[in-house]
């Protein structure tokens, strides 16, 4: 329901008005991808890598390596080691650094490792093969425009990029988007190229499609995550909405309508009426009932019967079964009803007035019911208008009727009857 | 109902008041339920969430218990599931701010013989605890237009005709439930006796409990109820 949990909600900024730009970080994303300071060997670009995929650093330097065969992996590192931001360090974390600093022992035997490995594997491959080979390096464009589009994709990278350039929203990703799409071409093309030298289009174009497979294969989960994304970030940019908008109503109605009452305490009718009016506008918009009163019986009823009683003061409870369209005929009912649930607060001091509708297939009903002093019916003079003109004459005029039944001190009850225009 | 009668005391005769438990979030309304109810009931304990309100009526044993929809820790649901399945005796009566269909049908579908809403004056609360307490049903003017809303609005065939749909007599006394009119004013206008009103009610009742008519389920899963 929606008592009571305001400023519950987990982990979510939200700006009013920034519209699309609202960034929403939650704790089930995996971290950014950052270039880490702590724990780092050279520019931190593996082991953000390792925290942001979240394998083992061991893993991901030791396949930088790998590619470095080639020049890939070096060209990969520093492509990265440009393009990635450095993590952005919190108080807590700094303090913490110094502890690392004291470990950097263990960081500079590591380091020496790594050196030693690289240099062994790139002996064996001076051995076996020619680091000018045009191949690796259109294999090297390619590869680097996807990791930098895969990168674009990261939904978080995107609003933090997006948050961070609120003066030029987007240029920065654009930018990159261009570069890795460039790229991508430059290597694709280069590789068609590259393959007519050679004389082996097919395969060239095989080469071609391979890559522009992976490609697919490594952005297909970001794209699927970032549509995930975008529904969760709506989801809750409305839930957020509907907060500050139940924060709002409360704030301006209620609050409001309590000083009201705290003001006019020595008048018990005028403060029941408050709460009243403020009991019906809240209900209403908890439970959202339609608001457009116009169109059908039940919320005109119910429009009627609050009309009435903020101007009499009287409490009209609504009980109303079934629906429909309102026309000529159901437009006079409720009118005629209004008439009774007038009469009703002004003259049978009744505490509550009872109100019920029922629309039926081939009638619509309508019962106003008071349990006050009651008349007797004879004896209302021929000229009051209220009850012979506004109710009884009203209904039969739209081919319906009216019943009156009342006697001296057991209250009232109109009975009101409208045949329905069947509906084309 | 028939299968309750096992129960000899019957408080309308005023041999006995009937012991309560009220489980309500609100302190205060709590107390302002107990001042206003006075001698008519004996008010065994309070409970102001789902466990410890399981825990009181458990411990106390009352003939009724007063039950609030909306509570921490499941709902008034909840606590209906938890103390029914062990104390099918225990009848409750609820009692909420809320007129949402969904909730009013919930809690009744849930196992409450009856729901008034909060605005009821003390004396209308008292006897209608007296009647849920001997094992009748109170339905307030709205439960009976959900109830009426609920058994006629779908055009799908009753699946089963016993269960899925009201006779003519028991919508008779719904709409004028409905209407405002109290059991005795039902009973006059329709030329029966009280028991008869009574024992109506409480057939439409169990059709709202055990009918699995479209549109009440719909509202029970809504509540999460099936």
């Amino acid at each position: 329901m929606a008592h009571g949990r305001i400023g519950a909600s987990r982990t979510t900024s939200y700006t009013p008005g920034s519209g699309d730009r609202a960034v929403v970080e939650t704790a089930v994303e995996p971290p950014r991808l950052t270039r880490t300071v702590q724990g780092r060997l050279l520019g931190g670009v593996a082991s953000g890598l390792a925290r942001h995929l979240g394998i083992d650093p061991v893993v991901v330097r030791l396949a930088f390596m790998a590619l470095s065969v080639g020049g890939i992996g070096v060209a990969i590192y520093l492509a990265l080691y440009l393009f990635v931001p450095e993590e952005e360090l919190d108080r807590e974390k700094t303090e913490h650094l110094e502890d690392d600093h004291r470990r950097k022992g263990r960081d500079v035997s590591q380091l020496i490792a790594y050196t030693g490995l690289a240099l062994g594997l790139g002996f064996l491959f001076l051995l076996f093969g020619g680091v000018f080979d045009p191949l690796l390096w259109f294999v090297v464009f390619g590869a680097l425009g996807a990791v930098i589009l895969w990168q674009q994709a990261n939904p978080a990278q995107r609003d933090a990029w997006v948050s961070s350039t609120v003066h030029r929203p987007g240029s920065k990703g654009l930018m990159r988007t261009g570069v890795g799409v460039l790229l991508i071409v430059v290597g694709v093309a280069g590789f068609l190229l590259f393959q007519e030298q050679l004389q082996n289009a097919r395969a060239g174009l095989t080469f071609a499609f391979t890559i522009l497979a992976g490609i697919g294969l490594v952005a297909a989960p970001w794209i699927i995550g970032l549509v995930r994304e975008r529904d969760q970030e709506r989801r809750e940019r409305i839930r957020n909405a509907e907060r500050a908008e139940l924060a709002a109503h409360i704030h301006d109605s209620v609050l409001h309508t309590l000083t009201l009452i705290q003001r006019r305490a020595e008048d018990p009718r005028e403060v029941q009426r408050l709460a009243r009016v403020q009991e019906r506008a809240l209900r209403s918009w908890l439970y959202q009932r339609p608001a457009d009163a116009e169109t059908t019986v039940r919320p005109g009823l119910e429009r009627v019967a609050a009309e009435v009683e903020e101007e009499h003061g009287v409490p009209i409870e609504v009980v109303c079964v079934g629906d429909c369209d309102i026309d000529d005929g159901l437009s006079a009912m409720l009118r005629a009803a209004r008439e009774a649930m007038v009469n009703a607060s002004k003259y049978s001091d009744a505490d509550t007035i009872a109100v019920f509708g029922e629309v039926e297939e081939e009638e619509a009903f309508v019962f106003v019911r008071d349990r006050g002093v009651g008349f007797d019916l004879d004896a209302i003079p021929q000229d009051r208008m209220g009850v012979r003109g506004s109710i009884i004459g009203r209904m039969e005029r739209h081919g319906g009727g009216a019943r009156i039944r009342t006697e001296p001190g057991e209250g009232t009850e109109v009975q009101l009857r409208m045949p329905r225009i069947p509906q084309m | 109902m028939e299968d309750d009668s096992t129960n000899s005391t019957t408080f309308s005769d005023g041999d006995a008041v009937p012991r309560v438990v009220i489980v309500d979030d609100h302190r205060l309304f709590r107390s302002g339920v107990r001042g206003e109810l006075g001698d008519s009931v004996e008010v065994l304990g309070e409970a102001g969430d789902v466990d410890s309100a399981v825990h009181v009526i458990s411990e106390k044993q009352p003939d009724l218990v007063l039950l609030d929809v909306h509570l921490p820790g499941g709902g008034g649901v909840e606590v209906l599931r938890r103390v029914l399945a062990q104390y099918p005796r225990i009848r409750f009566l609820a009692l909420s701010v809320s007129d949402a269909a969904e909730d009013v049908i919930g809690i009744v579908r849930g196992g409450a013989r009856g729901y008034v809403t909060k605005t009821i004056s003390g004396k209308e609360l008292a006897n209608a605890i007296v009647r849920v307490a001997d094992g009748d049903a109170v339905f307030s003017p709205r439960l009976a237009g959900f109830v009426l809303d609920a058994f006629s609005a779908t055009d799908a065939p009753p699946v089963d005709p016993e269960l899925d749909r009201l006779t003519q007599r028991e919508r008779e006394v719904l709409r004028h439930i409905a209407r405002g009119y109290a059991y005795k004013e039902v009973a006059k206008e329709l030329f029966i006796s009280v028991k008869t009103v009574e024992t109506h009610v409480s057939s439409v009742l169990r059709k709202l409990q055990l009918s699995n008519r479209h549109e009440l389920s719909r509202w029970a899963t809504a509540r999460r109820l099936v």
